[in-house]
């Protein structure tokens, strides 16, 4: 199943970016192991107030690098990877060599974590699967590579994306308004949008 | 993909093409830098009908959304109609009872059947015949009588409801359909003898206008496009959704990758799509049309996709629930758009007139692309 070597390998991504971050370690590790923890407290206290619901203790920040595999009944894909934004590419790289074609990119923004997410959605053209690849940016500074050098495609898909949520692709070559008008200076996707 | 000519000894000029154009077919721009009458380079210009679909996916409540979806692309309403339903029901969780997936099918269809009915009459216009046009629109005339008499409209059908379909098919609507079937079984020789065959159109499709299957792949483009580079994909098959799997059709592939190739692959799908509607309105049970659904959806919390096979490839309906009645984040993704991203690779070096016949062999509906 091609469905397996792809989540393995993207497992294998996810756990040498894991790796190779405890072995910078020393003081950036700890403090960005800090930070993650502040994060996911304050995140959690607004979904809390938001949905009044009591989250999961155990429960990662959101955008934490994971891979799940989902039921494809209930959900409509199988792999659900959430990688490190650095890794976008290395990721659809994986995906191109095992013959998935890009579906399509989009974001969705979520101002309760102060993140913005990343969506990729790839499908292979043989065998029944979907891979969905997804990496969090900070919402303040959203920005993360470009997959457009890898994928073709993925250049209009990411200038929809910035048009709409204002992510930053580095290396895009030509990161200019698509849908919108050509001097638009508002991303209407954004939760705080007014227009 | 910025303009940039290195030659400077190639004297080039900009051609704009459109946004108001017959050629395109809607508001559609391309900037065209040319030299003489062949295309460096292309790039198309979009945006004149942007609507912000997915915010009024966002600021309204499933149910209110639905008249949306099908006005992305007028011309196969009812595939997004039904994109748009079945990621909602996947969503909710809700099973849809087995005649209304007969009647979907049977509609679904139809629908796609007018819609390449129309595509064949406006892209041989494109290439200059006229009177193929008004055949197709005869033909497709029928189609949208039998759709009006279920449906209440002529184009723009919102007729599939959560958890099934707004009202049930009479026998006169089952025996319609199978008399429309017959007919265009008798019309689509009359079609092959008169354009497939037609010298004329052989050499302006024939080996031009090349999309490799590595191509499709790396834009994403899908159906008729991808199906003429060879690759047998369709969403119907690959990933069978509603009833489609309990039907005997094929998928119709050509490996040339040129114009002609997309062009025969719609011509077969017609009559695939004819061979499904046929069993279908054989094996159409008896039933409710319509599952009890709760008025007010409330998804639970989640990321569902749903894709179906429209009449131009693959519509993908992403829905991010939050637990309310209205979605968090709706994405549309919509076939058309990657099918065109691959325009400007694929057009450098052709005679005008040759891209503007790929082009038409893309079967582009602008509102779908614009969102």
């Amino acid at each position: 199943m091609i469905c397996d070597t792809v989540a393995q390998e993207l497992e294998e991504l996810i756990a040498a970016a894991a790796a190779e971050e405890e072995a910078a370690g020393g003081e950036a590790g700890a403090e960005a192991a800090d930070e993650a923890v502040a994060g996911g407290g304050a995140e959690a206290g607004a979904q809390g107030e938001a949905a009044g619901e009591g989250e999961e203790a155990a429960a990662p920040p959101p955008g934490t690098p994971m891979l799940r595999r989902t039921e494809y009944r209930s959900t409509g894909y199988h792999v659900d990877a959430t990688v490190a934004p650095a890794q976008v590419a290395e990721a659809a790289a994986i995906l191109d060599r095992h013959q998935f074609f890009i579906e399509t990119i989009t974001g969705v923004d979520w101002p309760a974590d102060r993140q913005m997410e990343v969506v990729y959605d790839f499908k292979h053209r043989e065998e029944l699967c979907r891979v969905v690849i997804r990496a969090r940016v900070d919402r303040d500074d959203p920005r993360l590579p470009t997959i457009s050098h890898v994928f073709p495609g993925a250049n209009w898909h990411e200038r929809e994306t910035h048009d709409f949520f204002g992510i930053v692709f580095d290396g895009h070559p030509y990161l200019e308004p698509l849908l919108l008008p050509e001097d638009a200076d508002f991303h209407p996707l954004r939760k705080d949008f007014s227009p | 993909m910025s303009v940039t000519v290195t030659d400077p000894n190639l004297e080039t000029f900009v051609l704009n093409l459109g946004p108001q154009h017959p050629a395109t077919h809607g508001v559609l721009r391309v900037k065209l830098v040319m030299d003489g009458e062949y295309i460096v380079s292309a790039e198309p210009v979009l945006g004149y009908i942007h609507r912000m679909q997915e915010k009024m996916g966002e600021n309204r409540t499933y149910a209110q959304f639905l008249p949306n979806p099908p006005r992305l692309d007028y011309l196969s309403a009812l595939s997004y109609n039904l994109g748009y339903v079945m990621a909602v029901e996947r969503a909710a969780g809700i099973e849809v009872p087995e005649r209304a997936e007969y009647i979907r099918v049977i509609c679904t269809e139809l629908n796609r059947v007018a819609s390449h009915l129309l595509w064949h009459g406006a892209f041989i216009l494109d290439l200059g015949g006229f009177t193929p046009l008004l055949y197709a629109f005869d033909d497709r005339e029928q189609i949208l009588d039998l759709l009006e008499s279920v449906t209440g409209a002529r184009l723009t059908y919102c007729y599939f409801r959560f958890g099934g379909v707004y009202n049930d098919v009479d026998d006169d609507f089952l025996a319609g359909a199978k008399a429309f079937v017959k007919r265009m079984r008798e019309r689509l020789p009359m079609y092959h003898d008169l354009v497939t065959n037609n010298i004329i159109l052989i050499k302006r499709l024939k080996d031009i206008g090349f999309i490799s299957a590595e191509m499709c792949r790396k834009y994403g483009a899908t159906g008729p496009v991808l199906r003429g580079s060879g690759v047998a994909y369709d969403v119907r098959k690959a990933e069978p959704y509603s009833v489609y799997s309990e039907f005997d059709f094929d998928i119709p592939s050509y490996p040339e990758g040129d114009s002609y190739a997309r062009y025969r692959v719609r011509m077969d799908e017609i009559a695939e799509s004819l061979r499904i509607i046929e069993q279908a309105c054989d094996k159409i049970p008896d039933g409710p049309v319509r599952a009890k659904v709760p008025k007010t959806l409330k998804p639970p919390p989640g990321d569902y996709y749903h894709a179906v096979e429209a009449a131009r490839g693959e519509f993908g309906v992403r829905i991010v629930s939050d637990g309310t009645t209205k979605a968090y984040r709706m994405k549309l993704r919509s076939p058309s758009y990657s099918n065109l991203s691959l325009f400007g690779e694929a057009c450098e070096g052709m005679l005008l007139a040759d891209a503007l016949a790929l082009m038409g062999s893309l079967d582009l509906v602008i509102p779908e692309i614009d969102r």
